[in-house]
C-alpha cells in the first residue's frame, strides 16, 4: 500500500459521497437532458425498398434491382430558433438497408429545448477518414472502408440493370473521398414548421422519421444511363452521384413529438 | 442511504487497495518498450495518441504480426513477407507471395521509421498507420481474409483473450485493439544506428573510409534531393522513368491525376543493401543494376521527375563509391533486436 493507491482509493470514496448529494438536489432546467430517435425509411420513388426482388426503373428509364444499400449519416447538428446550434458528439450512424434494427438510430443526452433545423453529413468527416483505427459504426469490419486507398465509403449501392454493360449486368456505386476535385461528402439539412418542432425533454422521446430515396443516386443534376455509368469507386463519377443524392436522398416525412 | 453508499464507497477503497498491492507484487521485473526518436530525426507523425504504448500491447501486436493462423489458408503472417533479416521486406522476391501461392503485384516495403510516414504503400494510398494491415489482410493475394473472420478466431483461440484482456482490458477484442497492438509493434521500430548515424552523432569517434566519403557525397550531390537525410527519403511520389509505359499507373490509382502516372513513393534508402530487390515491382536484383538504371537506363517518360531530365552520368568507379557509401545505412543492431523477433 503505497501513497498513490491510498489516494485513489480516497478520490473513489469522494466520487461516491459527492455522486450521493448531487441525486439529492433539484435538477435545474438548464441541465435538462432529451433523447430522440432518427428513423431511416428506404424507398425507390416512394415505394418501399425491397432487396433483391423487387424490379424499380431510374429517372432515365432503365430498370434496377438492389441488394445493398448502406449509409453514413453523421456529425448530427441542431439548431434552436434563436440560431443556437447543438453538436451531438461521436454521432456516427451506419445505415444498412439488410439490418432492419441499424434503421432506427437514438441519440441522447441532447439539451432540452425546441430545435427547428437538422443538419447531417451524409458520408463521414475528413478528420475521421484520416483517422487511426476506429470502432463502433466506423469499424472498418463494416464492409465500408476502402483499404487500398485509405477512407470510407460514404453511400454504398449494389444491384443489376439490364442495361449494364458490366459483368453479371451489375450495378456498383460506391461513394466516397475526401480530397478536391473528388470530394464526396455532402451536408443536408432541413428545417421544421416552428409550430412543430423538435421537443427535447427528459421524459419525452420524439422521432424524426425520413424517407431516404435509393433513385436519388441516379438523377438531380444529372441523370445516370446505367449503359454509361454502371462502376464506380470514388473519383469524377462518384462526384456526380453525390451531386445527385445531395438534395434528394433523404427527406423528412414528418416528427412525432 | 447516504451512510450505505459511504461504506460501498470504503469496501470499493478497499478492494481497489488490494487488487493494486497484489498486481505489484507478482510484476515481473521487465524493460519498459519505449520509442525514442533519435538525436538526428524529425519529429515522428505517428506519435501514439490514444494507442499509448505498453509492454503488453506490444508483445500483442508482435504475436499477431507472427500468426500465419490469421490468413485463409493459415499459411502467411505478416512476418512472412516482412522478414527482419531483410529489413522487413521480402528477400529474394519481386512482388509479395500471398496465400495459396499468389503473388501480389508490388515488391513489399520495408518496415521501419514507419512513425514518421506520413502515407503507406508505394502509392500512398493508406494515410494512417494503424490502418496499414487492414490492405493486407483482405487483399485475395495476400491474407485473404477480413476483420470479422480474424476477431472471431482470436475470441476463440487462446491465449488472445487473456491477452487482449492484459493489454486492453476486459472485451477488448475488436478490430481497433487488433491495429492497434500492430501498430504498437510496427511504429516502435525504429532503424537508426547505422555506421552513417553513428558518424553523424559522433564523429569525433567514427569516421568513413575514404571510398565511404566520396559515396556520401556523390550521394549528396545526385540523390539526396529525393531521398532526404536523415529518412533518406523525402516521402513524395516521382517517376524515375522506370517503363515508356508503365503497366502500375502508380499515385494515379489514388489521385486520379494524369500527371501521376507512373509515380511511386520514393522509398528509404536505410539497410537498402539487406532488402532486395529493388523498385515497386522488384526489377532490380542488386544496387549496381539500380545505379545502373540512373547512369544509361531512365526512358523520357511524360512524368519523369524534372531532377531526372538531364540524366546523371556515372562512372563505374562513382557507381561503386555510392554502393559503398550506401552501405553504411544498414543497420545491423536493428535486424538483430529481439525485441523485433520472433518468437
Amino acid at each position: 500500500m503505497n501513497i498513490k493507491n491510498i489516494s485513489i482509493a480516497f478520490v473513489a470514496l469522494f466520487t461516491l459521497v459527492l455522486t450521493s448529494c448531487k441525486k439529492n438536489e433539484t435538477v435545474t432546467p438548464a441541465d435538462e437532458k432529451g433523447a430522440f430517435t432518427l428513423e431511416f425509411d428506404n424507398v425507390v420513388n416512394g415505394n418501399p425498398l425491397v432487396l433483391e426482388t423487387q424490379n424499380y426503373t431510374n429517372a432515365n428509364g432503365d430498370s434496377f434491382n438492389v441488394s445493398v444499400f448502406k449509409y453514413y449519416v453523421s456529425n448530427i447538428k441542431l439548431t434552436k430558433a434563436d440560431g443556437s446550434v447543438y453538436s451531438a458528439p461521436e454521432s456516427y450512424m451506419l445505415v444498412d438497408a439488410s439490418k432492419p434494427a441499424s434503421l432506427l438510430n437514438s441519440l441522447n443526452n441532447v439539451p432540452a429545448g425546441d430545435y427547428t433545423k437538422i443538419s447531417f453529413l451524409i458520408g463521414v468527416d475528413k478528420e475521421r477518414n484520416l483517422a487511426g483505427a476506429q470502432t463502433g459504426a466506423l469499424d472498418p469490419a463494416l464492409g465500408m472502408f476502402w483499404t487500398w486507398n485509405s477512407g470510407y465509403i460514404f453511400v454504398k449501392f449494389e444491384g443489376t440493370s439490364p442495361q449494364s454493360t458490366a459483368t453479371n449486368k451489375s450495378l456498383t456505386f460506391h461513394i466516397g473521398g475526401i480530397v478536391d476535385p473528388n470530394n464526396t461528402i455532402r451536408t443536408f439539412s432541413t428545417s421544421f414548421s416552428a409550430a412543430n418542432p423538435l421537443r427535447i425533454r427528459a421524459d419525452k422521446k420524439p422521432q424524426l422519421h425520413f424517407k431516404v430515396n435509393v433513385a436519388s443516386l441516379f438523377t438531380g443534376k444529372q441523370n445516370i444511363k446505367f449503359g454509361n455509368l454502371n462502376f464506380t469507386m470514388g473519383g469524377a463519377n462518384s462526384v456526380i452521384v453525390a451531386d445527385n443524392y445531395a438534395d434528394g436522398l433523404f427527406q423528412l416525412d414528418h416528427i412525432h413529438n | 442511504m447516504k451512510h450505505i453508499k459511504i461504506y460501498l464507497g470504503l469496501l470499493a477503497g478497499l478492494v481497489l487497495l488490494y487488487a493494486c498491492s497484489k498486481r505489484e507484487a507478482s510484476k515481473p521485473a521487465e524493460e519498459p518498450i519505449v520509442f525514442v526518436k533519435p538525436a538526428n530525426f524529425p519529429s515522428p507523425t505517428y506519435n501514439f495518441e490514444g494507442n499509448p504504448l505498453s509492454n503488453k500491447a506490444f508483445a500483442l501486436g508482435k504475436k499477431l504480426f507472427y500468426d500465419v493462423r490469421l490468413s485463409a489458408d493459415k499459411s502467411v503472417s505478416c512476418g512472412s513477407c516482412h522478414q527482419q533479416f531483410a529489413a522487413f521486406a521480402q528477400l529474394d522476391h519481386n512482388v509479395s507471395h500471398g496465400v495459396n501461392n499468389c503473388l501480389g503485384k508490388r515488391n513489399a516495403p520495408v518496415l521501419f521509421n514507419l512513425a514518421w510516414q506520413k502515407e503507406f504503400f508505394w502509392d500512398g494510398g493508406a494515410k494512417n498507420l494503424e490502418i496499414v494491415p487492414v490492405n493486407a489482410i483482405t487483399d485475395a493475394c495476400e491474407m485473404a481474409t477480413d476483420l470479422n473472420t480474424i476477431v472471431s478466431f482470436l475470441k476463440g483461440t487462446n491465449p488472445y483473450p487473456q491477452l487482449f484482456t492484459d493489454a486492453f482490458g476486459q472485451n477488448s477484442i475488436t478490430s481497433q485493439n487488433l491495429l492497434r497492438a500492430l501498430a504498437q509493434f510496427t511504429a516502435t521500430m525504429v532503424s537508426a544506428n547505422s555506421k552513417y548515424d553513428k558518424i553523424m552523432r559522433n564523429p569525433q569517434q567514427y569516421a568513413f573510409t575514404a571510398d565511404e566519403q566520396q559515396g556520401y557525397e556523390l550521394f549528396k550531390a545526385k540523390c539526396a534531393s529525393c531521398h532526404q537525410e536523415p529518412l533518406f527519403t523525402d516521402l513524395s511520389y516521382r517517376s524515375n522513368g522506370l517503363d515508356i509505359n508503365s503497366a502500375d499507373e502508380g499515385r494515379k490509382i489514388i489521385t486520379g491525376l494524369e500527371s501521376d502516372k507512373g509515380k511511386f513513393r520514393v522509398p528509404t534508402l536505410r539497410n537498402i543493401e539487406l532488402s532486395a530487390p529493388y523498385m515497386h515491382d522488384g526489377r532490380f536484383n542488386t544496387l549496381e543494376k539500380v545505379l545502373e538504371h540512373y547512369n544509361s537506363g531512365i526512358q523520357r517518360v511524360p512524368n519523369l521527375d524534372p531532377l531526372l531530365k538531364t540524366g546523371m552520368a556515372l562512372s563505374t568507379t562513382q557507381k561503386q563509391q555510392i554502393i559503398s557509401f550506401l552501405k553504411t545505412l544498414s543497420d545491423d543492431e536493428f535486424i538483430k533486436n529481439k525485441i523485433f523477433s520472433e518468437e
